[in-house]
């Protein structure tokens, strides 16, 4: 290790930035598609007639119990087929991300839901708000608020899994390192240095998910 | 939609046989991964509870190492780098000499991974047990040790089954990660079923289903042995 090459990881800064980027934008991208999906789905858990019950918790353990990469793999292959002609595999990526990141969006945002105590749903009635509006306007956006931790811990997890997008060969923060590594025949300070990076973004995330509970709990 | 369905590809060999050997090595991965998940997390997890702030300290830097930097890029790390920081003669064995270098890899990579989970279950486990309990078997002249030995840990695991089912399940998903240095489990052998035949609708069921089947069958025996072990009492419990 004598030979540690830090001139090749500075080199290929700007092309490692260009992936970064474009991990950073499947992820929040992935995270309102998710969200927003997840949340349909969580609704439709807890208050939809018996058939949407049921699709929503089948879509939910079906999706929960079946690799991420295998999911990246499906719509790979699925999205092209259904659309007729080729997309990137940024899109069909992200489709992948967003339908299986909403059902864990939508476990957390059901937790999220119920922790909305009855009397806040009663009152929203008692004043004549329709039941829409009471969602909309009452218990949605406590449900958001008491579930803020949970969601950012599960943004962490997602920018963690982004770097899945490697087996479609998706040029994210992962695959660029990996490309410098392969073509530099430098992998030792590739690798170690993506660990590094996601390191650093990881836990900064992670202690900002511990400074908030503190706060909600003080 | 332009499709021309075959469900018959996935009864013909070699096909059958690759779903099959996939299956196995998905299996084979997992398995022996949460050995040394539970083993090694069940360690650091303790260790997270004792009084030495230094010991603590350190078994919650492992934690956080592993739980911050994306599973692929750990596995990358095992597989390319840690042999050239071995000494010599152990790194040029390992390049060279260990057998089934991938799969070798992929178990210690995944174990090392979720031990760092497992370990955070464990904790939480220990630390729900009443301080009271703890005291009492002090007072009966227990050991430190003894009182996890004999009052901490049973009850821990007994309380942290269904969580480590979890765990166990995350094990298994994350298995597929393993193609990603050459092992050809489920995951692997479906995609390669889709590579030779374009029956990728009929391949990725396949794996869908098999992975589905094994959820199923994990969570209800885990089930079975959370009813069997659940302390008397609890929530929950008969």
């Amino acid at each position: 290790m004598g030979d540690f090459d830090f001139q090749v990881i500075v080199d290929s800064l700007p092309f490692l930035f260009d992936g970064l980027i474009i991990s950073f934008q499947l992820t929040l991208l992935a995270l309102l598609a998710g969200l927003a999906w997840g949340t349909i789905l969580a609704v439709m858990r807890i208050w939809g007639p018996a058939p949407l019950r049921w699709f929503s918790a089948i879509y939910v353990n079906v999706f929960r119990s079946i690799p991420l990469i295998l999911v990246i793999f499906w719509f790979y292959f699925l999205v092209p087929l259904l659309i007729g002609r080729p997309v990137g595999n940024f899109t069909s990526a992200l489709i992948a991300f967003s339908l299986f990141e909403a059902a864990y969006y939508a476990e957390i945002m059901r937790a999220g839901l119920n922790s909305v105590s009855r009397g806040q749903v009663y009152a929203g009635l008692a004043i004549g708000l329709s039941p829409r509006q009471n969602l909309q306007y009452v218990i949605l956006p406590q449900a958001f608020r008491n579930m803020i931790p949970v969601l950012l811990t599960q943004a962490i997890i997602l920018f963690q899994d982004t770097s899945l997008v490697y087996v479609v060969a998706l040029s994210d923060f992962m695959t660029s390192a990996s490309t410098v590594a392969k073509v530099e025949g430098r992998l030792a300070e590739m690798y170690l240095f993506a660990a590094l990076v996601y390191f650093v973004i990881c836990f900064s995330g992670s202690m900002l998910v511990k400074h908030l509970q503190k706060k909600k709990v003080a | 939609m332009n499709y021309n369905w075959n469900w018959s590809v996935l009864f013909q060999e070699p096909y059958l046989g690759w779903l099959f050997s996939g299956l196995q090595w998905t299996l084979l991965v997992a398995i022996a991964a949460w050995v040394i998940a539970f083993l090694l997390g069940s360690a650091i997890g303790i260790l997270r509870t004792v009084p030495n702030r230094l010991v603590r300290t350190l078994a919650a830097a492992y934690v956080e190492l592993f739980r911050n930097i994306p599973l692929l890029v750990q596995l990358f790390v095992w597989y390319f780098v840690v042999p050239e920081l071995l000494p010599e003669d152990l790194g040029l064995w390992v390049k060279r000499d260990m057998p089934n270098p991938e799969y070798v890899t992929a178990v210690v990579a995944l174990g090392a991974y979720t031990a760092a989970r497992v370990a955070e279950q464990v904790r939480s486990g220990i630390q729900t047990i009443r301080k009271d309990l703890v005291n009492a078997g002090l007072a009966i002249g227990l050991t430190p040790l003894q009182t996890y030995l004999y009052i901490r840990l049973p009850i821990s695991y007994r309380i942290i089954v269904p969580p480590l089912t979890s765990e166990f399940l995350t094990i298994f998903k994350n298995s597929s990660l393993a193609l990603t240095i050459g092992v050809l489990e489920l995951t692997a052998q479906a995609r390669q079923i889709e590579n030779y035949t374009f029956q990728g609708f009929e391949a990725f069921t396949a794996a869908t289903v098999l992975y589905l089947v094994i959820t199923l069958l994990v969570v209800l025996l885990m089930r079975l042995i959370d009813q069997k072990t659940r302390i008397p009492g609890s929530v929950g419990a008969n």
